[in-house]
């Protein structure tokens, strides 16, 4: 559950549950999110408005962290307008005021001026119940990182609070074709603060993050056929990964990213490839007379799964990432493609056809069995979130693309789009150090 | 024979010219347009395209190709080298009878003219992941190569491409919408 925010950002809850939905208003936002549903057992939290008087005409970041635990469907954030005492830190807690709002936790905090136009965000987390302490963190930072800090409290809130592990502090690329162009841009995981990583009048693919979150690799048509980039985001800097004659698509990076697998044709069908990220090294990792594409590694690196249409109709297989035979791996349902791993490696989600609807699916690939968890006719390119808890994927709404997210349970649902704006081809990038 | 040579620099020149004025790829398929055309309008469209940069090296180019497009039977619409697209069936890759003599008409140009070279794009409607996609198309660009391999025409002279469903016309309702999506196109190189 994650992404968002907007000018006006509208939260539609249609859980059964009674949600506060908070409205925020947030500046510089452009993806504009809807949300659906929420787990059964939503914790009641209140985050108290920062004390960041040193910051001028910021918003202010308790809203941020509310706004990524609301996303997540595991949180009911409390309005704390109504209670009289603004604590900025724990010690400053009466914890009877927030047991009466029935909080069972809060989060308070205050932003600091340092010297050399640095901030010190201090942030404490206190259990309403048993009024004890159970988060203290410093961050010295830099004015820009303030979005990002916010969404690390969030994460640390999350994590103390639900056991799972981070999610807030991470980042999306996707494709946002707009007037002709072909924008790969990258945001904030609550859809704020996007920049174009590259632009082009011809269409561009299948982004995707190098592990440390350092590169994007991509397919360009810019010279009228796919070729592959890698481009470093700090830099600007590309190199042309793979040139080849025919069609050079489908990057994926291996876990420890020093090599990808990718496709290319040559003069014949889509085979499997591994190339070493600087573009040396090129090896043939399939051989078949059908298609082999969409190529993912599995976690431990042992594996690549690839879509392939050998036995007929397209299904997902895997092969050694030494090489070898391909064994297939789904055999539900006359249609999967697009196999993505979640990053613990238990399961598999997927593109199914499904009645002549393609729809995001899930595999639990030590019981094999598989979940629907999208609703629309054409959904596509499945992206887990750095925790494995959501699903991000691309959706089509009145003729234009969108993204969409799911919790892996299928309970929460979201929806981003930006006006006038056709977005695909979403990928979430790793948690940020 | 000669002259065909000659002619088929000077469209290479062209090429190059618009693609030194920094043209996009659009001006490229408006070239035809552009070099037939001697109105007003149509120069207008020339020189607004190149309107940044070296304008006098695009004005030559527009006189030899205006000259030279009569006899390019490429670009003759009466000639049956004018048609470069190829369509198929749904999750087909053979090429249907209907379109034997495009082929055929195109792999004996091939033949005739050994430094002639084509790229045959695949193209698939929007059905379908983009990367499945990419592969479909591809599967197409190759049977039509493989057409042209059995009537002798070299590898070399071919690259077989794919764009997938990048380009096809999005939001199809009906099933002639989709078709028009499914084709491979001959493009020849400098075309």
């Amino acid at each position: 559950m994650k992404k968002m925010p907007s000018l006006f950002q509208r939260v539609l809850l249609a859980c059964t549950l009674t949600v506060s939905a908070m409205m925020t208003s947030v500046s510089h936002a452009a993806l504009e999110i809807e949300i659906s549903g929420g787990n059964a057992q939503q914790l009641p939290i209140a985050i108290v408005p920062f004390n960041q008087d040193a910051v001028k005409n910021q918003e202010n970041i308790a809203n941020i962290i509310s706004a990524d635990l609301r996303r997540s469907g595991m949180f009911r954030v409390l309005e704390t307008a109504g209670v009289a005492s603004k604590p900025s830190t724990i010690a400053q807690v009466k914890y009877s005021d927030w047991a009466s709002l029935q909080a069972q936790a809060i989060a308070v905090g205050k932003i600091e001026a340092l010297p050399g136009n640095r901030l010190k965000v201090s942030f404490q987390l206190g259990d309403v119940l048993k009024q004890t302490q159970l988060a203290d963190m410093d961050y010295n930072i830099t004015p820009s990182q303030l979005r990002m800090t916010a969404h690390k409290i969030a994460d640390v809130i999350y994590q103390k609070l639900t056991g799972e592990s981070a999610i807030f502090a991470s980042r999306i690329a996707y494709i946002n074709k707009s007037k002709g162009r072909y924008a790969l841009q990258v945001a904030d995981a609550d859809g704020v603060n996007p920049q174009t990583v590259v632009s082009s009048n011809e269409p561009i693919i299948s982004p995707a993050w190098s592990p440390d979150g350092t590169k994007i690799a991509y397919v360009s048509f810019e010279k009228k056929k796919p070729i592959i980039f890698v481009q470093s985001l700090m830099t600007g800097q590309r190199i042309t990964l793979a040139s080849f004659k025919g069609n050079n698509s489908a990057p994926a990076w291996a876990p420890d990213g020093s090599k990808l697998a990718i496709v290319l044709t040559h003069a014949a069908n889509s085979q499997l490839y591994l190339i070493n990220a600087d573009g040396s090294g090129l090896k043939q990792l399939s051989k078949s007379s059908a298609i082999d594409t969409e190529p993912v590694w599995s976690p431990d690196a042992k594996w690549v799964y690839f879509s392939s249409d050998r036995g007929g109709s397209p299904q997902i297989y895997k092969v050694s990432s030494l090489g070898g035979d391909a064994q297939r791996v789904t055999f539900d349902g006359t249609y999967n493609l697009s196999p993505r791993f979640s990053p613990d490696g238990k399961s598999l989600a997927m593109i199914r056809n499904d009645g002549g609807r393609y729809r995001v699916a899930l595999q639990n690939l030590a019981t094999g069995q598989v979940q629907i968890l999208s609703e629309g006719n054409q959904d596509e390119s499945p992206s887990f979130a750095p925790n494995g808890r959501v699903v991000l994927y691309a959706t089509r709404s009145a003729g234009r693309g969108a993204l969409a997210a799911v919790s892996a349970d299928g309970r929460v649902k979201q929806r981003l789009s930006e006006s006038g704006g056709d977005i695909r081809e979403p990928a979430w990038g790793p948690l940020l150090n | 024979m000669n002259k065909g040579m000659f002619n088929k620099k000077v469209l290479g020149a062209l090429v190059l010219a618009a693609m030194l004025s920094a043209c996009k790829s659009t001006p490229m398929t408006d070239k035809p347009a552009a070099v037939q055309d001697k109105s007003p309008a149509g120069a207008s469209t020339q020189s607004s395209a190149n309107s940044a940069a070296d304008t006098s090296g695009v004005k030559e180019v527009v006189i030899d190709s205006n000259a030279n497009n009569g006899n390019n039977p490429l670009k003759d619409p009466n000639n049956i080298l004018s048609k470069r697209n190829i369509y198929f069936d749904f999750d087909s890759d053979s090429v249907k009878a209907e379109y034997r003599p495009i082929v055929e008409a195109h792999a004996k140009y091939l033949l005739a003219n050994s430094n002639a070279k084509v790229v045959l794009q695949g193209n698939t409607d929007e059905r379908g992941t983009r990367e499945y996609n990419v592969s479909l198309g591809q599967r197409r660009a190759v049977s039509v190569k493989k057409s042209f391999n059995l009537l002798g025409v070299q590898d070399k002279q071919i690259e077989t491409v794919s764009l997938g469903e990048e380009k096809a016309s999005a939001n199809c309702a009906d099933e002639a919408c989709h078709q028009q999506n499914r084709r491979v196109e001959v493009v020849y190189e400098n075309d």
